[in-house]
C-alpha cells in the first residue's frame, strides 16, 4: 500500500488515494452523473417558472412564439445533434489511442459549438434590433416584427377599439391617471395589473379588423426565452472551454497511454447540454 | 404519571387565565369568534409538547444518573434493537400528529371561509402605512368595526409585500403587490388592539403600526357617519391636518422641525428649497400639489425620490384642505 | 467478521506514540497549506474559516440583542439594525452553517472512518474549499460596500427595489452555493467507491449516513437556490420582470423558488448534527447504539421528504387552501424520524456506562434543546396556530433552538470529540464543562422568552417595539452576552491546548470506528495498514491502558486488511 500513484497494468496512472484505476474511473463517473442531476435542477428552475407562467398566461407564449425562427431553430438542434456525435467519437478515438482522430473530433464539435453560438447570435440580433428583449427592456418597434407575416400593434384600428402598446410605463401607470380623472370616487388604485389572462380591450374589434393584439405582458415570453437560452449558451462556452483544454491535453501527449477519462466525462457534459437544448427548442419555439 | 398529571394541569392553568379576554401567559387577549379555537389548539399543542419535553428529559437525566459510569464497572449487556418497541414509538407519535394536524386544518378552514354577509373593507398596505377605505369612500388610518358582526378585508399593496397582523383576533394575511388578498374576522369584545406589519418591508417596518378599534352594538355607523363627513363638517385646516395624519404622510413628513424620510413640513409654505438638480424654488401652492402627485418630479437636495405617488388617491378638495392645512401658522401640530 | 491474518512481524499495528511527522507538520508553508490535496489541512482550513465566520454572524448579533435592550433607537438606525439582522442571517446560515459540519468534521473524518487515504476528488475538494474562499470574500466585501438589508431570504419586491448591495451578496452566495455542491458531490462518490472491505452500507458508521444524506440534499436543492440568486440578479441588473408585478411577473413565484431550497438546506443543517449525536451518544454511554438501521433510514427519509414541504413557510402568502393542507400533512411527516431518532438515542443511554466528558455534555444539551427546538414545530406546521405565530419571535426561537440548540451545540460537541485526533491534543475538561454550562443556560435565558414575546404578538425584524415587550427583550440581551463569554472562554482553552494541551493517545474515548486506530494527529496518509470494517459500535472490543492514558483494542489484529502474502 504505497502512497504514491502506481501504475496499473496497462499503464494508466492512478491517484495514490485509489485502490486501482477501476475505483479510480468508477469514481469519475458516478462525480460527473451527481454533476449533471445538478445542473438538470439548476436548469430546472428555469423549466418551472416556464411552466407556471405558460399554464396562467397562455396567451403570451402562443403570441411570444411566432416571433422565433423555427428554421433557425431546427438548424441549431441539428448543429447540437450532429456535435454530440462527434463528441462521441472523440471518446472513442481516446479509447482506441487514435489520437489523430480525436483532435480532428474535438475540433469539430468546437466548430459545431461555434456554429450554434453563431445562430444564436444572429437570432439575438434580430431580437434586438426589432426590441425584442426581455421585460425591462421590451419595446416592441411598431414599423417591423421582422419574421411573422401578421400586422400588430402600429396598424390603424377601429375607433372604439382600445388598444396600447403594453409596455412598462403604460401598464403601471394607465390605471391611475384614468381614476385620477373620474374624480367623484377616491379609491384604492386597481392592482397594476388586471385578473390573469385580461386581453388589453377592444380585443373583439380589433380581431374582426383582421389584426392581432399584442396580450397583457407579452414581455414576459421574451423574459423566459432570454434567460433559458442565455443560460444554455453560457453553458455551451464553458462547454466549448472544455473542449479546448481537452485539445491542450491531446497535444501534450495525454491520452497517448489510453487514458479516455477525462474524454468521457467532457463528452457527457455536451450529451446533457446538447439535451438541454432540445427541450428547449420544443418548449419555446414548436409549442 | 401523577406527577405529569399533575405538572399538566398546573401548566393549563397558566396557560388558560381565567377570563381569556385578559390574555395569558402565552396569549394575548381572546376578542374574535377564531381565537378561542387557535387558543385551544396552541394549548393542546402545549400540552402534548410538555409532556414529550419532561418525558425526554427526564428519562436523560435518570439514566445519566442511574448509569453513571463507575470504576470497574462495565455497561450492562443489551439488546441494541427492539423492532416492537422502534414501531410503538413511531406509530405514537404519528397518531398524535395526525390529530394535530386535523385540528389546525379544521380551524384554518374556518379562518379562510368569510361568512356571506361580511362587511368589506378595502386595506391598502405601503411603505410605511395602513390606509383602509370603508364602503362609502371613506379613507381612515386606522380599522374601525362594530363588534359581532363579520368584516372581510380585501387588501392590496402599493409597492412591496406586507402583511396584516392583528394578534388579537389572530388573523394574518400577506399584502401582495399587484393582486388582491383577504382576510376575515368577527370581533366580539369592543375595545382597541394593535394591527402590526408582518411582512419585513424596510426602513420603518416596525414603525407601520395601526389600530382596530371595535364599536360596541349601534356606535359603528355613528362614527363612520362622523368620520366620512369631515370635509364638510371640518374646517379645511382641520381636515388638512386630519388627512395629513391618516393618509400616512407622517410616517415620512414630521411636523416638529426634524427631517426623517422626507423634509419636516412645518413652516414649509413660502419656504425656499434648494432642489437635488440644483436648483431653488419657493414653496407654494402649486408645488405642494405637484409633489402629491408627481412626487419625485422635483426632490428637494439631500432627500430620495421615494415618495409614492397620491395621484388617484386624494381628491382634489383633499389636496386644498392639506395645502391650507401646511399654509397654517406654526402650532397646527398633528397628534402622532 | 472475517479472521484477520496476522499482521507481518507481529508488531501492534496501531502506533500510540505521537508521531513527529504527521499532516499538521508535513509540508511546510502556507502555499503546502492552501494547494493541500489532504483532506485533513482542508477540514483544517474550513475549520478556521468557518469558525471566524460564526464569530462575524455573533459579532452582528451582539449588535442586535444590544440595540434591542430598548424599543426606539438604543445605539443605531433603523437602516443599520435591518442591515445587522440580514448580515447575522446571511452570514450565520451561507457562510456557516450550511458549510458547517460538513466541510469541517466530515472532510477530516469521513475518508479515516473509511480507513481510505483521502476523499475520492481530493482537487475538487480543494476547488470547493476555494470556492468557499470565494464566496466568503464576495459576501464581506458586499458587507463593506452597503451592505443588505432585505433579511437574509431577500424576498421580493422589496429586494429588488432597494438600493443596498444585494446583488454582490446573492452573487458571493451563489458562488458558496457551488462550494456545497462540490463537498456534497464528493462525499456521496467517496462513501460509494472507497468504503473498505467489510464495511457494507449497513456497517458504515451512522456518522456516514448523516453526512450521505446531507450530501443528497446538497447536491439536488443548493441548484435551485443557485438560479433563484441568477434570477434575483438577473432581475435587479437587467429588469427580467419574473417577479416583478409591474412588469408581468409575480413575486410570490420567488418564494416558491426560495424556499425549495431553503427548506431542505435546514436538514443540511441539522443532519449532520444528528450524525454527531450518534457517535457521541453510544461512545460515551459505552454501548452499541440503538436501533442502527432506524436510525440510519430516518436519515435518509429526513433527507428525501425535506423536499416536500416548503410551502410550510408560506401559509399566510395567499396560496390556496389546498396547497397549504397539504404542505401541513407532510410538515407533520417529516418530523417523524427526527422523534425516532431521539427515542433511539435515549434507548442506547439505557443501561449504559455514561461519561459525562464534554463531548457527552453537548450531546446531552442537544437533546434537551432540540426536543424544544422540534416540538416548537408542531406549533408552526399546524395550520391555524401557525396563522398567528408566522413572523413573529416564536419563529425566530424555534429555528435558533434547533439551528442553534441543535447543529451549533453537537458541532460543538464534535469539535470536543475529534479535536484530540486532530490536533493531538487535550484540553481543559473543566473548562470545558464551565463554557457548556454558560452556553447552556445563557442560550435558554437568550431564546426561550421569544417563544412566549411571539405568542404574544411580538413581529420578528422589528426595530421599534411596544413597551411592553421590553422585559422580554432585556432578558434576552443579557442571555446573549452569558452565551457571548462562554465562547469566549471556550476559544480561550480549545487555543490553549494547541500548546500547553496534554498530548492525546490514539483513542481518547473509546470508540469503535476506524478513525481511533491510527495516531492523534494522523499521519498525512492516514493508516500505516490496510484497514478492514468491523462493527463500528462494537465498544466491548476496547479497554482503557491506564499508561497511555487511551482506549487500544482487546485484539489489535481484528481491523486489519491481509497484508503481503494475500496478493
Amino acid at each position: 500500500m504505497s502512497d504514491h500513484a502506481r501504475a496499473s497494468s496497462d499503464g494508466l496512472a492512478v491517484d495514490h488515494h485509489f485502490e486501482n484505476a477501476d475505483q479510480q474511473y468508477q469514481s469519475a463517473k458516478l462525480g460527473m452523473w451527481i454533476f449533471l442531476a445538478t445542473e438538470i435542477l439548476f436548469f430546472g428552475g428555469l423549466f418551472v417558472a416556464y411552466a407556471v407562467y405558460r399554464a396562467n398566461h397562455p396567451e403570451v407564449f402562443v403570441f411570444g412564439h411566432q416571433f422565433l425562427d423555427k428554421n433557425l431553430g431546427a438548424l441549431n438542434t441539428v448543429i447540437l445533434i450532429c456535435s454530440s456525435l462527434t463528441a462521441a467519437w472523440a471518446v472513442r478515438a481516446a479509447q482506441l489511442r487514435q489520437i489523430g482522430m480525436l483532435k480532428l473530433m474535438i475540433l469539430l464539435t468546437m466548430l459545431f459549438a461555434f456554429g450554434f453560438m453563431g445562430v444564436k447570435a444572429v437570432e439575438y440580433n434580430g431580437k434586438w434590433k426589432h426590441g425584442l428583449l426581455w421585460a425591462g427592456q421590451y419595446d416592441p418597434h411598431a414599423e417591423d416584427h421582422g419574421e411573422i407575416s401578421h400586422d400588430v400593434v402600429g396598424e390603424e384600428f377601429p375607433e372604439d377599439a382600445h388598444v396600447e402598446v403594453v409596455s412598462e410605463e403604460t401598464v403601471v401607470e394607465a390605471s391611475p391617471a384614468q381614476l385620477a380623472a373620474d374624480a367623484d370616487r377616491s379609491a384604492i388604485a386597481p392592482a397594476a395589473e388586471g385578473p390573469a389572462g385580461l386581453a388589453a380591450p377592444g380585443s373583439a374589434a380589433a380581431e374582426e379588423a383582421g389584426v392581432e393584439i399584442e396580450p397583457a405582458n407579452a414581455q414576459t415570453f421574451f423574459s423566459i426565452y432570454f434567460l433559458m437560452t442565455g443560460l444554455h449558451g453560457i453553458h455551451v462556452l464553458g462547454g466549448i472551454g472544455a473542449f479546448v483544454w481537452l485539445l491542450l491535453c491531446a497535444r501534450r501527449g495525454y491520452f497517448d497511454s489510453g487514458h479516455f477519462t477525462r474524454v468521457d466525462m467532457v463528452a457527457l457534459y455536451w450529451h446533457l447540454v446538447d439535451l438541454i437544448w432540445i427541450y428547449l427548442f420544443l418548449l419555446l419555439y414548436l409549442i | 404519571m401523577t406527577a405529569l398529571n399533575l405538572a399538566q394541569m398546573l401548566l393549563a392553568r397558566i396557560a388558560m387565565a381565567p377570563d381569556p379576554q385578559d390574555g395569558s401567559f402565552w396569549m394575548p387577549p381572546q376578542v374574535s369568534t377564531v381565537a378561542h379555537s387557535v387558543d385551544w389548539l396552541f394549548n393542546f399543542i402545549l400540552a402534548i409538547s410538555v409532556f414529550f419535553f419532561i418525558l425526554i428529559v427526564v428519562v436523560m437525566v435518570v439514566f445519566v444518573l442511574k448509569y453513571r459510569r463507575r470504576e470497574g464497572q462495565l455497561a450492562e449487556s443489551s439488546p441494541s434493537h427492539n423492532t416492537a418497541l422502534e414501531i410503538t414509538w413511531t406509530v405514537i407519535p404519528v397518531l398524535v400528529v395526525i390529530v394535530i394536524f386535523f385540528f389546525g386544518f379544521k380551524g384554518f378552514l374556518d379562518m379562510a371561509t368569510p361568512p356571506a354577509n361580511a362587511y368589506e373593507v378595502m386595506v391598502e398596505g405601503q411603505k410605511w402605512n395602513w390606509s383602509f377605505t370603508y364602503p362609502n369612500g371613506y379613507v381612515d388610518e386606522n380599522l374601525h368595526v362594530p363588534v359581532d358582526r363579520p368584516v372581510q378585508l380585501v387588501m392590496s399593496s402599493a409597492d412591496v409585500i406586507h402583511s396584516l397582523y392583528v394578534p388579537a383576533f389572530r388573523i394574518k394575511m400577506d399584502v401582495v403587490p399587484g393582486r388582491y388578498s383577504k382576510a376575515w374576522f368577527e370581533a366580539t369584545v369592543p375595545g382597541e388592539y394593535d394591527l402590526f406589519c408582518a411582512e419585513y418591508c424596510g426602513t420603518s417596518h416596525s414603525d407601520m403600526l395601526a389600530h382596530v378599534i371595535v364599536h360596541p352594538p349601534g356606535e359603528f355607523e355613528t362614527w363612520l357617519e362622523k368620520a366620512s363627513s369631515f370635509l364638510e363638517t371640518m374646517s379645511p385646516v382641520d381636515a388638512g391636518r386630519k388627512l395629513f395624519q391618516v393618509r400616512g404622510c407622517t410616517q415620512c413628513h414630521s411636523m416638529d422641525g426634524s427631517a426623517k424620510t422626507g423634509p419636516t413640513l412645518l413652516g414649509v409654505f413660502g419656504r425656499t428649497e434648494q432642489m437635488a438638480d440644483g436648483t431653488s424654488l419657493t414653496v407654494d401652492e402649486n408645488y405642494i400639489r405637484e409633489s402629491v402627485l408627481e412626487p419625485n418630479a422635483r426632490v428637494v437636495a439631500g432627500f430620495e425620490p421615494v415618495m409614492p405617488t397620491y395621484q388617484g388617491r386624494l381628491k382634489d378638495e383633499e389636496i386644498m384642505a392639506i395645502i391650507e392645512y401646511l399654509k397654517a401658522p406654526t402650532g397646527a401640530s398633528p397628534e402622532e | 467478521m472475517a479472521e484477520a491474518i496476522s499482521a507481518p512481524g507481529g508488531d501492534a499495528p496501531v502506533d500510540h506514540t505521537l508521531s513527529d511527522d504527521n499532516y499538521l507538520t508535513h509540508g511546510k508553508g502556507i502555499l503546502s497549506w492552501l494547494f493541500t490535496l489532504d483532506h485533513k489541512r482542508i477540514g483544517v482550513m474550513y475549520l478556521v474559516a468557518i469558525l471566524s465566520s460564526f464569530f462575524l454572524g455573533g459579532v452582528f448579533a451582539m449588535f442586535i440583542r444590544t440595540e434591542l435592550w430598548t424599543p426606539g433607537q438604543t445605539i443605531m438606525t433603523a437602516d443599520t439594525y435591518n442591515k445587522m439582522f440580514t448580515l447575522h442571517g446571511a452570514v450565520m446560515i451561507f457562510l456557516f452553517i450550511i458549510p458547517g459540519i460538513p466541510a469541517t468534521l466530515g472532510n477530516f473524518v469521513l475518508p479515516l472512518m473509511l480507513g481510505a487515504k483521502d476523499v475520492a476528488l481530493p482537487r475538487l475538494n480543494l476547488a470547493s474549499f476555494w470556492l468557499w474562499l470565494t464566496g466568503a470574500t464576495v459576501a464581506v466585501a458586499s458587507i463593506v460596500i452597503g451592505a443588505v438589508d432585505t433579511g437574509w431570504t431577500f424576498y421580493t419586491p422589496y429586494s429588488t427595489s432597494t438600493t443596498t448591495a444585494v446583488t454582490a451578496m446573492t452573487l458571493g452566495a451563489f458562488i458558496l452555493g457551488f462550494s456545497s455542491i462540490f463537498t456534497g458531490l464528493n462525499f456521496i462518490v467517496t462513501i460509494h467507491k472507497m468504503r473498505p472491505e467489510g464495511m457494507t452500507w449497513f456497517r458504515m458508521p451512522l456518522f456516514l449516513w448523516g453526512i450521505y444524506s446531507t450530501a443528497i440534499i446538497q447536491v439536488l436543492a443548493t441548484p435551485v437556490l443557485g438560479i433563484t440568486l441568477l434570477l434575483l440578479v438577473a432581475e435587479r441588473t437587467l429588469g427580467v420582470g419574473i417577479f416583478d408585478p409591474a412588469l408581468g411577473g409575480d413575486p410570490v413565484l420567488y418564494q416558491h423558488f426560495f424556499w425549495f431550497y431553503s427548506h431542505p438546506a435546514v436538514y443540511i443543517m441539522i443532519l449532520p448534527a444528528m450524525a454527531i449525536m450518534s457517535e457521541l451518544i453510544s461512545v460515551f454511554s459505552g454501548k452499541h447504539i440503538f436501533g442502527y438501521k432506524f436510525i440510519a433510514w430516518s436519515s435518509i427519509a429526513i433527507a428525501l421528504l425535506s423536499f416536500l414541504v416548503w410551502g410550510h413557510h408560506m401559509f399566510t402568502s395567499g396560496q390556496s387552501g389546498l396547497m397549504n393542507m397539504i404542505f401541513s400533512a407532510l410538515t407533520f411527516s417529516v418530523a417523524i424520524p427526527s422523534a425516532v431518532k431521539v427515542f433511539n438515542w435515549l434507548a442506547t443511554m439505557y443501561k449504559g456506562s455514561i461519561r459525562l466528558a464534554a463531548p457527552m455534555l453537548y450531546a446531552l444539551s442537544f437533546l434537551f434543546l432540540f426536543a424544544i427546538g422540534g416540538l416548537t414545530g408542531l406549533f408552526l406546521g399546524s395550520l391555524s396556530t401557525d396563522i398567528h405565530l408566522h413572523d413573529t419571535y416564536f419563529v425566530v426561537a424555534h429555528f435558533h433552538y434547533v439551528m442553534f440548540g441543535g447543529t451549533v451545540i453537537a458541532f460543538l460537541g464534535g469539535i470536543h470529540y475529534w479535536w484530540p485526533k486532530m490536533f493531538g491534543r487535550m484540553y481543559s475538561e473543566r473548562w470545558a464543562q464551565v463554557s457548556a454550562f454558560l452556553i447552556f443556560v445563557g442560550f435558554n435565558l437568550t431564546f426561550f422568552t421569544q417563544f412566549v414575546m411571539g405568542s404574544h404578538g411580538m413581529p420578528r425584524r422589528y426595530y421599534n417595539y411596544l413597551e411592553r415587550f421590553t422585559a422580554y427583550h432585556q432578558a434576552s440581551t443579557v442571555g446573549s452576552f452569558v452565551l457571548a463569554l462562554g465562547f469566549f472562554i471556550m476559544a480561550g482553552y480549545l487555543l490553549h491546548s494547541l500548546v500547553g494541551g496534554e498530548k492525546a493517545p490514539a483513542n481518547p474515548w473509546g470508540g469503535a470506528t476506524l478513525e481511533w486506530e491510527t495516531t492523534s494527529p494522523p499521519a498525512y496518509y492516514n493508516f500505516k495498514h490496510e484497514m478492514q470494517a468491523g462493527d463500528p459500535y462494537d465498544l466491548d472490543a476496547l479497554q482503557w491502558d491506564p499508561q497511555i492514558k487511551g482506549y487500544v483494542r482487546k485484539d489489535p489484529r481484528s481491523v486489519l486488511l491481509s497484508t503481503g502474502e494475500a496478493s
